[in-house]
This record gives C-alpha cells, sequence and structure tokens, in this order.
C-alpha cells in the first residue's frame, strides 16, 4: 500500500483514495490534422514505462476529486515528490544520473 | 535426450535414481549465433524449440538473465483456454489450445496438462449477454463453447453460492470443456529440454545490456558475458520489453504492471474445474497439490517491482470469499507479483521492427500463459521466414497506427 501526498489537499492519505492514471506530461499534439499516423499512435498509445524513475498522474479519487502529478521509482516504487498539475518536476532522471 | 517412461523410471529405480541424464546442458557462450532470444520463459524457450523442430535454425541462443522459467511462467495461475471475442485473437489462442493437446506427448514431457473446464461466471444481465455473444462468436471459429444455467453452474460447483440472496447472484456462465490448467514450470522446462537436445544453447545468468546496430540492422547483444553476434534478435522479455526497446530507441505502446496471485494451504480435494467471474475480478482454481490457485487483477501502476499493493490482493479475497462462502477459513500459504506488460487493446504484439533483423513477442499483458506453444510457434515462423505468420499479422505493431486494434478486454480481462 502506498501512501501519496496529495498536493491540493496537502494531507498524506492511503492509496486506495486514489487512482492512477498514466505517464504524466503527455501533450495533445495542436496540429492533429497535419501529422501523421504514426506520429497521432505515438500520441495516443506509445508510452516511456521506464525501470526507474517516472512521471505519472494519479487522481485523488475519494478525496479532492483532482488530477495531480508524482514522481515515483517503479522498481522501489518509492515515491520522490507530488506536484500540481501544469508544474514541472524537481526530481528528474538527468538530475538523479540515471539514464 | 533420454526418453522418459514409466519403463525408465523403474530402471532408474534400481540404482536410486542417482543416474539421471542432466536436463538440459549449461554451454559457454559461442561467439556468434544464427538468433538470438531475449528471454528465457516460456515463450521464449518455446521459440527456440519451433525455430529448431520445424524451421532447421539450430545456432540458436537463449539469453536468460536469471534462471529458465523464473519470471512470469513461474508466476502465472496456470489456466490455458481460447474462449476469445475477435477472430484475431479466437484464432491465435485455439492455435496454442491444438498444441497443447498434443504438447505432453511432443516433449516426452509431462505438463500435467489437465482439461478440467473453465467456467465464466455472469452476474448481470449484460454479463450474460455479452457470454452468449462470446459463445456465439467461439463457435462459429469453431471453438468449443456453451451457454450454462444458474442450474447447471450449481450442478457443476456445488460449493459456489448460487442462492438468490447471493452477494454476486450467479446468473449462468460461459463453459469451454477443452479449457483447463497446466503445469506451469513444467511448460518451461519440457521446452527447454526439447530445445537443449536440438542444440539450442541455453544461456542463464547472462543479462542483455545492449542491442549492437550498424545501417540499420542488429549485429548482436551486448551482455555481462561479452558481445554475441547474431542475424536476427527476438525479444521474449514479457514486463520488460520496454527496456530493451529502449536499448535500440524504441518504445513501445505497453506498460507494466504488477500482477498478483496466491496460492492457500493444500486442501483435499473440493474444486474440479476453474471458476472465474470477470464481474468481480476473481478465479481460482485448485492445483493438483491441493492448493487453491487465486488470481488478482493487476495494480494500477506502473512497477517493475515484481509485487503489488495489498488493497488489489483484498479486494480478490474479499470476491472470492464471497463466491466461495465454505473457503472463507481456509489460510493462504503464499502471495506473489509478476511483470506484465498490457497493451492498449489486451493483444499482444508480435512483429518485425523498423530494424532489421529485430522482432517483438511482447504485450500479452495478463494472458501470455495459455498461448506459450502457439505464441512460440508464430513467433518462431515469423523470425524463420522474416514475414509473419498468417495468425500473428494481425497483431503487428502497425495496428497502433492503422487503427485496425483488436479489442480483447472483455475476453482478456480475467483469468491468466
Amino acid at each position: 500500500m502506498l501512501l501519496i501526498h496529495c498536493p491540493y489537499c496537502e494531507e498524506m492519505r492511503e492509496e486506495e483514495e486514489f487512482s492512477p492514471a498514466g505517464q504524466a506530461h503527455i501533450e495533445r499534439p495542436l496540429n492533429p490534422e497535419e501529422i501523421s499516423d504514426e506520429q497521432w499512435a505515438h500520441y495516443l498509445f506509445f508510452r516511456k514505462n521506464p525501470r526507474g524513475l517516472h512521471h505519472e498522474m494519479w487522481l485523488h479519487a475519494a478525496g479532492c476529486r483532482k488530477y495531480f502529478n508524482v514522481t515515483r521509482n517503479t522498481v522501489t516504487y518509492e515515491i520522490m515528490e507530488t506536484y500540481k498539475m501544469g508544474q514541472e518536476p524537481n526530481v528528474t532522471a538527468s538530475k538523479e544520473g540515471q539514464s | 535426450m533420454q526418453q522418459y517412461s514409466g519403463f525408465g523410471l523403474l530402471k532408474h529405480s534400481l540404482s536410486y535414481h542417482e543416474n539421471w541424464q542432466r536436463v538440459w546442458s549449461n554451454p559457454t557462450p559461442k561467439k556468434h549465433y544464427d538468433v538470438v532470444i531475449i528471454g528465457g520463459g516460456g515463450h521464449g524457450l518455446a521459440t527456440a524449440y519451433y525455430l529448431a523442430k520445424e524451421h532447421g535454425i539450430t545456432n540458436i541462443a537463449v539469453v536468460e538473465k536469471g534462471y529458465l522459467g523464473g519470471g512470469n511462467t513461474a508466476r502465472n495461475t496456470t489456466i490455458v483456454r481460447s474462449n476469445y471475442l475477435w477472430d484475431e485473437a479466437s484464432h491465435l489462442y485455439e492455435h496454442s489450445l491444438k498444441l497443447w493437446e498434443g504438447l505432453a506427448q511432443e516433449l516426452n514431457y509431462n505438463l500435467m496438462f489437465s482439461q478440467r473446464g473453465v467456467l465464466n461466471l455472469g452476474h448481470t444481465l449484460q454479463d450474460m449477454r455479452d457470454i452468449e455473444r462470446r459463445v456465439n462468436a467461439n463457435r462459429l471459429n469453431g471453438i468449443d463453447g456453451e451457454v450454462l444455467t444458474t442450474a447447471q453452474v450449481q450442478e457443476m460447483v456445488p460449493i459456489l453460492d448460487c442462492s438468490k440472496g447471493a452477494r454476486f447472484p450467479v446468473m449462468g456462465a460461459s463453459w469451454q470443456a477443452r479449457a483447463g490448467t497446466a503445469r506451469h514450470d513444467a511448460v518451461a522446462w519440457g521446452f527447454a529440454r526439447a530445445a537443449d537436445a536440438l542444440g539450442v544453447d541455453l544461456l542463464q545468468q547472462t543479462e542483455v545490456t545492449g542491442i549492437r546496430r550498424k545501417d540499420g540492422a542488429v549485429e548482436g547483444v551486448e551482455t555481462n558475458r561479452g558481445f554475441i553476434s547474431a542475424n536476427k534478435v527476438a525479444c521474449v522479455a514479457a514486463g520488460n520489453s520496454s527496456v530493451i526497446a529502449k536499448m535500440v530507441g524504441m518504445e513501445l505502446p505497453l506498460e507494466s504492471h504488477p500482477l498478483q496471485a496466491m496460492v492457500s494451504e493444500p486442501l483435499k480435494p473440493i474444486l474440479n474445474t476453474v471458476v472465474m467471474s470477470n464481474h468481480v475480478h476473481g478465479y481460482v482454481s485448485q492445483s493438483d497439490k491441493g492448493d487453491l490457485v487465486i488470481g488478482a487483477g493487476i495494480d494500477g501502476y506502473t512497477g517493475y517491482g515484481q509485487r503489488g499493493s495489498f488493497n488489489v490482493v483484498e479486494h480478490t479475497i474479499a470476491a472470492i470469499i464471497e463466491m466461495f462462502p465454505i473457503f472463507s477459513r481456509v489460510r493462504l500459504n503464499r502471495a506473489w507479483g509478476g511483470i506484465v506488460d498490457t497493451c492498449p487493446d489486451a493483444c499482444p504484439i508480435i512483429s518485425k521492427t523498423h530494424i532489421k533483423g529485430l522482432y517483438f513477442n511482447c504485450g500479452w499483458g495478463t494472458g501470455g500463459f495459455k498461448a506459450t506453444p502457439g505464441a512460440g510457434h508464430v513467433f518462431a515462423h515469423t523470425i524463420a521466414k522474416d514475414e509473419p505468420h498468417p495468425l500473428a499479422k494481425p497483431f503487428s505493431i502497425d495496428r497502433f497506427s492503422s487503427g485496425e486494434l483488436i479489442d480483447e478486454h472483455g475476453a482478456a480481462g480475467v483469468a491468466h
């Protein structure tokens, strides 16, 4: 069971209140008519799926019902930080010396 | 290869079973192989076996970072079935089920394949509509299937709570009689032994750290035991497929999730079939040893840790106890997790890539075990001929850009 800090509620809550929502910082292409099917597929389906440091979205489903971002290690499951939507992570793979 | 038989058992008993031949050898890596297969689980070993047997390619290495069959092959819940909804998936899984039916004889290895049938329970009117649709689709594809009434289900599984007041009332079920279970480890061992006998090198404790390329074609793999050159490299790394893909700068449409399962203490025989419920996401069967084998759902987050969260286990157990009140005081023996590589459409990727000589068999998600022989068979063809096997063609990675997805969430959701 993970303990997750919701940056909006500013509280540490149990994992059961949240639901994971996949990779964070995916941007919808602004020019969908102009890009190729491959680029569109990449946006829709292809994921980084890293072994190690990962930035992902979670939804505080049984709390404030807001989405936020989490930086988490996918091997140890350690949560490095949580931050609001629209913010950039402080902990990144390049800073941590991971590729 | 030493043939196993009842007579052999008797003969070796005279020498106190001390003179059995080693099941497979432990070779040092050669400098060059025609094909290097990354991943020594069931799928990888089956691929090596069919490459050697059906395509005459025997200069093969199976490279495994741990020990053979130590990943998801050792962690699944051993269920084999082929009652999928869509034609493409049905044909692939049925191909596999047909191979299962003769596999123990072919490999001369007891796979403990037991066609004890699989029940998919329906708890709601919509469940029953989906079940009828799927069973009809199966029958049109030549796959056995029946829709059972509540009374028929109750007769088959007396310990299942089919009463009107049940928390999850049983309105009926689909039934595939040819489905069942197999001994998971034995499948890997059987394929490993047969592949070894055909000249395949099984390189354990050998971890791939990079893939060398030149002019858009693979040259070989970097490992912790040095560089191994290869004409073709086939990746069968399940949950770690994205890690291998990253070595060549590729991303895959995969997410790796923990999937948990558990077994109880051994009990006297009480459940002679596989009972699963998509609706409450729980399923249970009883192994020949007597343990109840219970599978949970995947954890929603990405994880490579081979363990998941407790609330997922709790959710499954709560459902199992409601369906089988008699199990309420059974103690669990062990619980574990595996890393499953899930695809957006719950179907696998069996595919060539844009890099010449690099092939992927991945994305089986929660349901790869049942496909072990079939996946190995069609993947071997894809590698040997450098063009997809007709059954594998719909499972190309190109489907994500062409839009030809095969949505098997309904049939693949549960039962692994």
